[in-house]
């Protein structure tokens, strides 16, 4: 364990964002009930609908991360629930294999997370959230844009102009439409 | 001046064998000599940088390079000759994505160091002696370049026009990348000289595929039997093949070892690995937590089997767990 | 990344009264949006989901040009639709249009009023990234069979088959008891107007069996179902009753034959508070009046020595079919009506009420039986030890609105527990006090019911029970049964009061169906909290479902008494026949589809697919989706190794777009 104090200094405004990919017809829709019935939770995740978790790509978890994200939610229909029979079983069996190339990868376990959440179940998408974002206050930022712009540092070194065609300026690229 | 389009060969962090696939051209590197002049060429060629260095910019048509970019010097190198090329061709796996040294991106550069200098089984160093980028020498000063905390893909230092894949490159793919070079036939910069296809179209054993496959064994392939007619998958065995470009003519698959993914991955895929653990994972068996993880753990080093050649173009580049910047538990 | 440049987009944020923007500075966010690439509009306006808001997409669409439309609002669940049928309006195709939720996601669980303005600039730039790459797509037809299914024989199934049935549609009706008519058909009189059950249920019976347009099936059972909206393919099981429907003329000789000569088996339709015969009609009104033999108990059917009088009595019409096995036939139909009905609290789970302990404590459902005419004894409230009782308890809230067992109100059971006071009170004059918790008496009349029973001498004590005990842990020696103390804190007075009576009336409350679980894992349903079927939405449509085609009628939805079963599957069977009569149905173009040069053929898709859409064509070694099939669910395009299959709407690149857009620093 290696964990610095965050939220000193100029890190003090950070605060962990999650991206959360929730199926269509269980988690999307316990989200919605969490809204109508006007539960508080953490404000840091940002949701993306797909229709069933079988359709999340861990391409979908890997980008979020380079892009930004500090941890990664995925939301799906509970074993045997699932709206298209098994696609939620896909899901925890990438789910389970992505987890051991993250670890690998070095990313902390808590960033990483399968909940199954069914439509109901509006009180375990707060807590849920709640629950992950504690953790990741507790872990400081990922910040994979701001460490890509820390390792291309280096290109920069021996007197040569700052290169344009670093791996920061790659991903700066793909949001430069924004 | 020679009429001849001017050629040059470059290697960086690579292992030497996409110098020697030059060779594998066979007599059919005598025509690319009559048709080209190569203006440099160090593992062949006795040329000096400063040579390159007086060439006009861009006068070069296209410069080869294979190998990552791992040090000081080789990113100089390929400044260069980006400047002095009409076209750079990232040549092979470690130009494309990293290539087998981008594993290396598993590990901080000090753990590196160390290992290699201190803690290595065969190294004795009580000392701990470590090389210094300068030394003074007889009054002169000997200068090393610099090692890069990151191995990168050349795309990732210089901007590539094209880029021929393989571990390395098949001969049929560079003749017919000099082909179109010669005729200025090559399609739109940016573009992978090999098929858009994922290499089962053209695998032998593809119709021994079965539709349903729900591994529940992963096998590491000296550890089984290889039956040499069956697809590798359906045995159990991990081949990469589902999941990387074709235009080798799966000559691992004929030589009945599994495919490892070093022409990469299709256009429209951004990340190899992470593609092909979707896959691999949907199409093994298991549907409780315990026999799915224990399916899994059949697949030893999922890094080192999903992104043997990619770790450096993949999404994540690298580990995150360098202690420089760490706030994550190492795991 | 693709690059549109010709891209105009039309951003509207809502401030959907305060809701938004009581927490979101839509201005800012307006702005903000105003301020990116491709956004040629960027209007807030009060209410973006009323005709002038909608206008306003129109209006635009039209003298701005406008291909794309961007909606901050509410959840897409709720008004997708309506955007896109907007848009469609002012001549854009549909699927031009994304929604970005930070009202449901957004200001109805964060309070950080300036955290989630920015929040709500990063989700529009992720849904005005993602829109720029959206492309026009056709919805597909498919057409309905005009048959339904109707799943349950209760009040709520009945009413909905006969209502769809006079509309000239085709009802199959399965009831998985040997009658129709459900719980009502148990009730004796009926809150607030005290009108006898059977009077107004048992026409309604008669009326489905002798509609030309029902097909019912009662004691069968459904076994499985596959399809969509407007093409389901159900198997119900027929389970034998050894009596043939088609044969027998309901005379009931045979139950008079049975060898058995006296009744032992409990009889479940009086609660087990009277016996039946192995061969028996579940009540003398039933419907289909065909009896029923219960393999158990039946001495052929179980050891095949019994001297068979039911077959003589029942001579030559033989309808007596010892070798009836169960039947699975398969029915086409586009629309099903779930209406399976409640079950109620089993009390035993309170051990402090003693129910299943004292021989005088009963459940209301019991009570029901017994204050019925034609019920155990004849329409007396009688002890086990055949006394009127002088003092009776009614303890409303038995498992209701409580945190360990029920935290629901079953809405009935304050009502029927005046009911039941009165009809005591009327059959013993004794004395009846009812615990309550708090008395509820919303709807029609209920009010006045209320009024008219605290009138009768009904005594009134708002405590909520806490213990049941013997009087005297002597058991009287006279035989009788003893009277147990009903002990509560009477919070009006703020005193214990410990009241002795001779019987006790658990008012219990409703809970789903033991087997509800099944029932929606097969037509592939949601449930709430509690387990009561999950309504698409608690106002706006209160009978459908999140599966198309599916709809909910009654106490299967949720706890609610007769006048709103009955209004609930008349909503039911009015939007099934809604359907129907449109002939067809409009499915989200979210199909998955083959890059078709770019396949490898490496077939890792096909078994991904639970609908089987997907095919090996080995002619062109190639995969193929059939896309009536595919159901929009993306499982194989994520499998995908070498992205070669795509899906509409929800393709990759709209994906990364709208990742890369959350996340990139505002």
């Amino acid at each position: 364990m290696n964990m610095q104090q965050p939220n000193s200094g100029e890190d003090a405004a950070w605060r962990p964002r999650i991206v959360a990919f929730f199926c269509n017809w269980c988690t999307y829709t316990a989200a919605d009930l969490a809204g109508v019935s006007r539960m508080k939770y953490a404000p840091n995740t940002r949701i993306v609908r797909v229709m069933c978790s079988g359709r999340i790509d861990p391409q979908f978890v890997l980008d979020a991360f380079r892009h930004g994200a500090d941890g990664v939610l995925i939301g799906g229909c509970h074993p045997g629930d699932c709206h298209y029979s098994e696609g939620n079983y896909k899901a925890l069996r990438r789910y389970h294999l992505l987890r051991r190339l993250l670890a690998d990868m070095g990313v902390a376990e808590q960033r990483f997370r399968l909940e199954w959440i069914s439509a109901s179940e509006g009180d375990k998408v707060k807590s849920v959230i709640d629950q992950m974002v504690a953790q990741l206050q507790e872990l400081g930022p990922l910040d994979l844009p701001g460490r890509r712009a820390d390792w291309d540092a280096e290109l920069g070194e021996n007197g040569e102009d700052d290169l344009t065609a670093g791996i920061a300026a790659e991903a700066a690229e793909e949001v430069s439409h924004v | 001046m020679s009429e001849k389009p001017k050629i040059g060969m470059y290697w960086c962090a690579s292992c030497g064998g996409c110098e020697e696939s030059v060779v594998d051209l066979a007599e059919g590197i005598l025509d690319v000599v009559a048709a080209v002049d190569i203006v440099f060429w160090p593992v062949a060629m006795d040329f000096k940088r400063a040579d390159i260095e007086a060439m006009p910019d861009g006068s070069i048509a296209a410069t080869f390079i294979n190998g990552a970019v791992r040090t000081s010097e080789q990113l100089e190198m390929v400044r260069l000759l980006r400047q002095k090329s009409a076209a750079v061709i990232a040549y092979g796996s470690c130009a494309q994505m990293g290539g087998i040294p981008g594993l290396a991106n598993q590990k901080d550069r000090e753990d590196i160091l160390r290992y290699v200098y201190e803690e290595s089984p065969t190294v004795e160093n009580a000392a701990q002696i470590r090389p210094q980028r300068t030394h003074g020498v007889n009054g002169a000063t000997a200068t090393l370049p610099s090692f890069h905390g990151n191995v990168r893909t050349l795309d990732q230092v210089i901007p590539v026009e094209y880029y021929l894949p393989g571990c390395p490159p098949t001969p049929r793919l560079l003749a017919a990348a000099v082909q179109a070079l010669l005729e200025g036939a090559l399609p739109a910069a940016g573009s992978v000289l090999a098929p858009d296809t994922a290499l089962c179209e053209e695998c032998p054993r593809r119709d021994s595929k079965p539709e349903e496959l729900h591994i529940d064994q992963f096998h590491r392939p000296h550890a089984v039997h290889i039956d040499a007619e069956r697809c590798l998958l359906a045995q159990g065995v991990v081949c990469m093949g589902p999941a990387t470009r074709g235009g080798c003519e799966a000559v691992c698959v004929q030589g009945n070892m599994p495919c490892t993914g070093c022409f990469g991955p299709t256009s429209r895929v951004k990340d190899q690995g992470a593609k092909m653990l979707s896959s691999l994972a949907a199409n093994s068996a298991g549907e409780e937590d315990a026999a799915i993880t224990g399916v899994l753990e059949s697949i030893p080093d999922p890094l080192g089997t999903l992104y043997r050649y990619g770790l450096p173009a993949s999404m994540l580049h690298r580990s995150l767990s360098d202690t420089n910047r760490s706030k994550e538990q190492s795991t | 990344m693709k690059q549109n440049g010709d891209v105009r987009i039309g951003f509207y944020i809502c401030h959907c009264g305060t809701n938004i923007a009581g927490v979101i500075d839509v201005d800012r966010v307006r702005d903000y949006a105003a301020s990116l690439p491709g956004v040629a509009v960027a209007r807030d306006y009060k209410y973006m989901c009323s005709d002038p808001g909608q206008d306003l997409l129109r209006q635009d669409i039209a003298e701005h040009g406008l291909n794309r439309i961007v909606v901050a609002s509410c959840s897409p669940l709720l008004h997708e639709k309506t955007f896109r049928g907007a848009a469609e309006d002012g001549g854009l195709n549909p699927y031009f249009v994304q929604m970005v939720n930070i009202r449901e996601h957004g200001s109805w669980v964060h309070e950080d009023g300036e955290y989630m303005t920015g929040k709500a600039m990063d989700m529009s730039r992720a849904a005005i990234l993602r829109v720029q790459v959206h492309e026009a797509l056709e919805r597909k037809r498919v057409p309905i069979n005009p048959a339904v299914l109707v799943v349950g024989g209760g009040i709520a199934g009945i009413h909905a088959a006969l209502t769809m049935a006079d509309a000239g549609k085709h009802v199959y009706l399965v009831e998985r008891e040997a009658t129709i008519g459900g719980h009502m058909a148990q009730f004796d009189k009926t809150f607030p107007t005290l009108d006898c059950a059977a009077c107004i249920l048992t026409p309604k019976m008669t009326a489905v069996k002798a509609h030309p347009n029902i097909t019912l099936w009662t004691y069968s059972e459904i076994d499985k179902t596959e399809g969509f909206i407007g093409n389901y393919t159900v198997t119900v099981k027929r389970k034998p009753r050894y009596v043939r429907e088609d044969l027998c003329v309901g005379c009931m000789e045979c139950i008079e034959a049975c060898v058995y000569k006296s009744a032992k088996i409990p009889d479940a339709f009086n609660m087990g508070l009277s016996k039946r015969k192995p061969v028996y009609i579940p009540f003398p009104q039933a419907v289909p009046p065909v009896p029923v033999l219960d393999p158990e108990n039946c001495l052929h059917l179980k050891n095949g020595t019994c001297k068979d009088f039911c077959v003589e009595a029942c001579g030559d019409r033989d309808a007596i079919d010892f070798t009836q096995e169960a039947e699975y036939i398969d029915i086409d139909v586009g629309t099903i009506v779930l209406a399976t009905g409640f079950d109620t609290f089993d009390p035993a789970r309170i051990p402090y009420y003693g129910y299943g302990k004292y021989p005088n404590v009963y459940t209301s459902l019991e009570l029901e039986r017994l204050v019925n005419a034609s019920g155990p004894t004849g329409g007396d409230v009688r002890l086990p030890d055949g006394r009127i009782p002088e003092r009776v308890a009614i303890v409303h809230c038995v498992g209701s609105r409580d945190e360990h067992y029920q935290r629901w109100c079953s809405r009935v059971c304050c009502m029927y527990s005046l009911k039941l006071a009165h009809l005591v009170k009327e059959k013993t004059g004794g004395e009846v006090y009812n615990f309550y918790i708090d008395m509820r008496a919303p709807g029609k009349s209920m009010e006045e019911f209320y009024n008219r029973v605290s009138t009768e001498g009904v005594h009134l004590v708002r405590g909520r029970v806490a213990d049941i005990a013997p009087e005297s842990l002597e058991p009287p020696s006279n035989g009788r049964i003893g009277r147990v103390v009903v002990q509560a804190e009477d919070t009006l007075i703020g005193r214990i009061r410990k009241i002795p009576v001779d019987m006790v009336i658990l008012s219990v409350g409703m809970q789903p169906q033991e087997d509800a679980e099944n029932i929606r894992r097969m037509f592939n349903i949601s449930c709430s909290t509690g387990g009561f079927f999950l309504e698409r939405h608690p106002k706006l449509a209160p009978v459908s479902t999140f599966t198309d085609g599916v709809f909910l009628a009654g106490t299967c939805q949720g706890p609610k008494d007769i006048p709103d079963t009955v209004a609930q599957a008349g909503a039911a069977a009015s939007e099934a026949l809604a359907l129907i009569d449109r002939g067809y149905y409009e499915l989200e173009p979210n199909t998955a589809y083959v890059l078709e040069e770019q396949c490898s053929g490496c077939k890792s898709c096909i078994q991904q697919c639970p609908y089987t859409a997907i095919s090996f064509d080995a002619e062109k070694s190639k995969a193929s989706i059939n896309e009536a099939l595919c159901k929009g669910c993306g499982t194989c395009v994520a499998s995908c190794p070498s992205a070669s299959i795509r899906q509409h709407l929800f393709e990759d690149e709209e994906i990364f777009r709208e990742i890369h857009g959350l996340l990139a620093y505002a």
